[in-house]
């Protein structure tokens, strides 16, 4: 590949790559994925798409603790799944550096909500940089992992699906080629136990050295590099009348439309620079703050006492753009935009024409099921023709939540509740829903829609599928065997083929009358995976694997 | 403001909107401009609007188009075309494919759709589907459009030609370069003829 035009996730990769980066890991989520699947075709690198964000994040800090540089990928709300090693990690510090990478989606483009997770490196208490195209993705990945080393803490990176999803040229390479260099830190766990093992007494210590660190990282900010003040682009001189404090894309969006205004364009977004913002507050008349999302660094300068227009200027809801950054600054476009005089109708996605999820969702709907929803492709259950999904909370709240409205649920409702979860998001944070319906002796019926594969981020494999990255060979669950490990009875489990609509129906009468956990597998080959699968000579030997498993495992249903 | 082409490619999912966007921002990268573009995978591409920014010139800092900037609207159907227009500003070219895909849960397509497609692009591209159907594999369909839309694109044919060898999946270069030429061909005998006809 010669070209230099590269997505902000491609950049991410490449930069961890020339900063030698021994390990990625992660789970796929929209618009984080790309990174690792970059990294992937690094062989210096070991990557590995784990079962979840929490456990990725734990392989990193292990990584990180044995020397070796770490980069660990997930979409925002994957950081609530990591939270709870992020905030001790905070404590422990690392030896070789931890990066991770939190891809937001302002917009929700692909989200169930757009939490601002700049609010983590604040409650975590992390640093946290924030690039603005696909060359800073690259150099702040290497910032990071150096000011991981350097300050010995976990450091953020910020991307959002418009970085992360946008392609723009990176700098050449010295020679033509990119340069791999060697991380600096010896590999070799390093035993210290009140560093590394978090138990009160030890955590107690730990949690000053934190506050010590964020107070040294502060006096860092105002003359870190990555903060900058620039003049107005118009060449004016003098005092300039406009202000703006603005990091990421905003930033591109501030000097697409306002040339005039003097910028202080941060990259280090946690914690946040006070005596370059007072210097920079004090040069300028009017003071604007442009950021995505919460008034995160608005919030700080008025607590500091900096007087700016923020939220009552740009709205806190959504991506901002161009035209939306030049409405808040008081600027009406001269743009005369085309309008049509046909209504255009809505085009809602939906599943793919032979998705094998169609059978299912059509006969919970025959059946006026109440269904409890989950998080992949499969939630397009919900939109019409099916209109066949009550519930969609978080990944793996499927069975839960399913769990909860069966304990109170009216006798009218109770067997007709049902949860569907898609094969990926089963391992990720199925698996324990179901262990907690077996030990808690509940009533349920949980259908795992197996395609194959992680669909809806673009094929990733995962613990169901028997690959791991990089379409390597590796062991896969056995829903049976793992059933009977929960003690579910044999006769209230079946897998059955997605592509069988009568056995479809079948199966979910026949469970759907039982008692107890009972746990239907509908498996059938994502159409794309399939085409994937074919170019790799792979797709026969996993038809006839799948076609085994549910030979063996009929469901005893009546087929009406 | 430094002069700045700013081209909009919009379709339905599945067809190949990111890898012509792609070989027409590399072609702009060859070209020696700066150059960013902007588009979101995820749930749009099962079967929903599909639409990609391509921004070039001297410096770019957006890699979106700000609203009323489209010099050129690219559409891969005609629908597509019309919900992008308040994209594009007065004097703005399009080229769209006349192959209509009905939504799903919408049972006739809109009338009238390109008559209001002729009033609001005065310079606009028309691909009848029969005019590519036997010339133009399925898959460069992408490519073809592409072709004929670059009539409206301040690059030259060799940087297009360039990106394509740079950017065409193994094996494929032949095939999409033939569907540019094609596209591009058809494109230039169109404007030739409207412009006879004025």
């Amino acid at each position: 590949m010669r070209t230099r035009l590269l997505s902000g996730n491609e950049a991410v990769a490449l930069g961890a790559w020339e900063a030698g980066v021994a390990v990625g890991c992660g789970y796929p989520g929209t618009p984080s994925t790309e990174i690792l699947e970059a990294l992937a075709r690094q062989p210096e690198v070991y990557t590995e798409w784990s079962v979840n964000e929490k456990v990725a994040l734990e392989v990193g800090v292990g990584a990180s603790l044995a020397g070796g540089r770490a980069l660990v990928t997930m979409k925002h709300v994957g950081v609530n799944v990591a939270a709870d090693p992020l905030f001790t990690a905070a404590y422990t510090g690392v030896r070789a550096g931890l990066v991770v990478i939190t891809a937001d989606d302002p917009d929700m483009h692909s989200s169930q909500n757009e939490q601002d997770n700049r609010n983590y490196a604040i409650a975590a208490k992390v640093p946290m940089l924030e690039p603005s195209d696909s060359q800073e993705a690259r150099e702040f990945t290497r910032l990071a992992f150096e000011l991981s080393e350097a300050f010995d803490t976990p450091v953020f990176l910020r991307l959002t699906t418009r970085l992360s999803h946008s392609k723009s040229l990176i700098a050449p390479f010295p020679d033509g080629l990119p340069v791999r260099s060697e991380a600096p830190i010896e590999p070799g766990f390093l035993p210290d136990p009140p560093k590394y093992v978090m138990i009160p007494g030890h955590a107690r210590i730990r949690r000053r050295v934190v506050e010590e660190r964020m107070d040294a990282l502060r006096a860092l900010a105002d003359a870190y590099p990555a903060n900058r003040i620039e003049p107005p682009d118009d060449g004016a001189v003098g005092r300039p009348r406009i202000g703006i404090i603005t990091s990421g894309i905003p930033y591109t969006y501030v000097k697409e439309v306002a040339p005039d205004a003097a910028v202080l364009k941060l990259g280090l977004v946690h914690p946040l620079p006070r005596r370059l913002a007072e210097q920079f507050a004090a040069s300028v008349d009017i003071l604007y703050v442009v950021e995505e999302l919460d008034p995160v660094i608005e919030a700080q300068l008025k607590a500091w006492g900096i007087d700016c227009l923020g939220k009552a200027a740009f709205p806190a809801i959504g991506e901002l753009s161009p035209t939306v950054v030049a409405a808040g600054l008081g600027r009406t476009s001269t743009a005369v935009s085309l309008q049509p005089s046909v209504p255009v109708p809505v085009r809602r996605p939906g599943l793919c024409p032979g998705c094998p999820h169609d059978h299912v969702f059509t006969e919970l709907r025959r059946r006026g099921m109440i269904v409890s929803g989950d998080i992949g492709c499969y939630s397009l259950g919900v939109l019409p023709p099916y209109d066949a999904m009550d519930t969609l909370l978080d990944m793996g709240a499927s069975l839960t939540i399913a769990q909860g409205m069966d304990i109170v649920a009216p006798a009218e409702q109770k067997g007709r509740i049902a949860a569907v979860i898609g094969d990926s998001t089963f391992a990720h944070s199925g698996i324990t829903g179901l262990l907690n319906a077996v030990w808690n002796k509940r009533d349920g019926l949980y259908i795992v829609l197996d395609n194959g594969t992680t669909a809806m981020t673009g094929m990733q494999p995962n613990p169901m599928s028997g690959e791991r990255i990089g379409r390597e060979d590796a062991p896969s669950v056995d829903y049976q065997l793992l059933a009977r490990a929960f003690h579910i009875p044999d006769e209230n489990v079946g897998i059955v083929d997605a592509y069988d609509a009568v056995g479809i129906s079948a199966a979910i009468g026949e469970l759907a009358g039982r008692t107890g956990v009972r746990l239907l597998v509908a498996m059938g080959l994502c159409l794309i995976e399939g085409q994937k699968l074919k170019r790799v000579d792979k797709l026969n030997d996993k038809k006839a694997v799948r076609r085994e498993l549910i030979a063996l495992h009929p469901v005893r249903g009546v087929r009406d | 403001m430094t002069e700045m082409t700013n081209v909009l490619i919009v379709g339905v999912g599945g067809q190949g909107i990111v890898l012509a966007s792609d070989v027409l921002a590399e072609a702009a990268a060859i070209a020696g401009y700066d150059v960013k573009k902007s588009e979101i995978h995820g749930m749009s591409r099962r079967g929903g609007p599909v639409f990609s920014h391509v921004r070039f010139g001297e410096r770019v800092h957006s890699a979106v188009i700000p609203e009323g900037d489209a010099d050129v609207i690219l559409a891969m159907e005609p629908m597509e075309l019309l919900r992008w227009t308040s994209w594009a500003g007065v004097g703005a070219a399009a080229c769209y494919l006349a192959a209509p895909i009905l939504p799903v849960g919408v049972d006739a397509y809109p009338e009238g759709l390109e008559a209001d497609i002729a009033r609001l692009f005065p310079r606009v591209v028309r691909v009848e589907l029969a005019s590519i159907r036997r010339s133009v594999p399925m898959k460069v369909r992408n490519t073809a459009l592409l072709g004929a839309a670059s009539v409206f694109i301040p690059l030259a044919v060799d940087h297009f030609a360039a990106a394509l060898q740079e950017l065409s999946p193994r094996g494929t270069y032949e095939a999409n370069q033939a569907a540019f030429d094609t596209g591009r061909a058809l494109a230039a005998e169109q404007l030739r003829e409207s412009a006879d006809v004025e």
